[in-house]
C-alpha cells in the first residue's frame, strides 16, 4: 500500500508540473529572466502547492505515525549553514543554465527525450559525488 | 521589469501548482515522508534495505505521468533547447548542488516553505537568486 500511495504521489507530482507549464524549461527560464520579459507564472505554481500543503504539513507535525503506519520521517535539521546555502547556489546556477530541475528532468525523460537523459544522467553523477565526499568527509571526522 | 503578458498562465500554474501541493500532503500524510525529489532519488544512490521500493515507485510515477497526460489531451510543449555540453554542466550542478543544500525546489521550495521552515527559505531564496543571476549573466551580458 505505501508503495502504491508512492508512486500516486510521484504520478501526481508529475502531473501537476506538467499541468503548470513547468516542465517547459523556457517557461522556468523565463520566470528566472527578470531583466527581460518575465513570465511571472512559477511563483503562481508555487503559491498554489503551499496553499494547498501547509495544513497538511501541519497535521502531519503533529502525528507521529503516518496514516498507513510506519514511521514520521520528517527533517529536523534547522541550522543555516555553508553547506546549504553553497549547494543551493550551485544548484541556482544550474537551474539557470537549462531551466531543468530534478522534478521537471524526470517529467521529460518520461517523453522519451534524449536530452532530458543525457542532463539526468549528469545530475546522477552529481549526486554520486556528493556521496563519495560525504564517505570521506565522514571518515576523516571520525578519525579525528 | 516588463510581464510578458503572452507566457503568463496564472491559471494553469495555481492549478497545477494545486496538484504538486495534493501530491506533497498525500506522501507525508499516508507515508510519512517529504516529496523532495532530490532527496528521494539521491537516497537510491545509498541504498538501505527496507527503504527502497517507494523511492522506485515515486520516481517511476514522475516518469508514467506524460503518458498519463497524453491518455486525455495532447502533450503541452516540453523541449530541451540547452545544447549538450550546457545540459551536462547544468545537470552536475543541480545533482551536486541540491544534494548539499539538502533539496531542490520541490523539497526546500513546497514542502520547506509549507513547513514553515527559516531554513528553506533560505534555501529557495539562495537558489532562486542564482538563478536570477544565472540568466542574466547568459541572456543579457554574454548574449546566449
Amino acid at each position: 500500500m505505501a508503495v502504491f500511495t508512492s508512486f500516486l504521489a510521484g504520478l501526481v507530482l508529475g502531473l501537476g508540473l506538467i499541468v503548470s507549464g513547468m516542465a517547459d524549461p523556457a517557461k522556468v527560464l523565463g520566470f528566472l529572466d527578470l531583466a527581460g520579459a518575465w513570465d511571472p507564472s512559477l511563483a503562481f505554481v508555487m503559491a498554489g502547492a503551499i496553499a494547498v500543503a501547509v495544513v497538511p504539513f501541519a497535521v502531519a507535525r503533529r502525528r507521529t505515525v503516518p496514516l498507513l503506519g510506519g514511521q514520521m520521517r520528517l527533517i529536523e535539521a534547522r541550522h543555516i549553514d555553508r553547506r546549504l546555502i553553497g549547494g543551493s547556489l550551485v544548484f541556482g546556477i544550474g537551474w539557470g543554465i537549462a531551466g531543468l530541475c530534478p522534478g521537471t528532468s524526470l517529467v521529460i525523460l518520461g517523453t522519451g527525450s534524449a536530452a532530458a537523459a543525457v542532463f539526468v544522467l549528469a545530475m546522477l553523477a552529481g549526486m554520486a559525488i556528493f556521496e563519495l565526499l560525504e564517505r570521506r568527509r565522514r571518515r576523516t571526522l571520525l578519525a579525528c | 521589469m516588463s510581464i510578458d503578458w503572452n507566457a503568463f498562465t496564472p491559471w494553469t500554474a495555481l492549478a497545477g501548482g494545486v496538484l504538486v501541493g495534493s501530491a506533497a500532503s498525500l506522501l507525508v500524510l499516508l507515508n510519512g515522508r517529504i516529496a523532495g525529489i532530490s532527496g528521494v532519488l539521491g537516497g537510491l544512490l545509498t541504498p538501505v534495505a527496507g527503504d527502497i521500493a517507494w523511492r522506485v515507485a515515486f520516481i517511476l510515477g514522475l516518469l508514467v505521468a506524460p503518458l498519463g497526460v497524453a491518455l486525455f489531451s495532447a502533450m503541452p510543449r516540453a523541449q530541451i533547447d540547452a545544447g549538450q555540453g550546457a545540459l551536462i554542466a547544468a545537470g552536475f550542478l543541480v545533482g551536486i548542488g541540491a544534494r548539499y543544500g539538502s533539496g531542490c525546489p520541490s523539497g526546500h521550495g513546497v514542502c520547506g516553505l509549507s513547513r514553515l521552515s527559516p531554513r528553506s527559505l533560505v534555501a529557495t531564496a539562495a537558489f532562486m537568486g542564482a538563478g536570477f543571476v544565472t540568466v542574466f549573466v547568459l541572456r543579457h551580458l554574454l548574449g546566449i
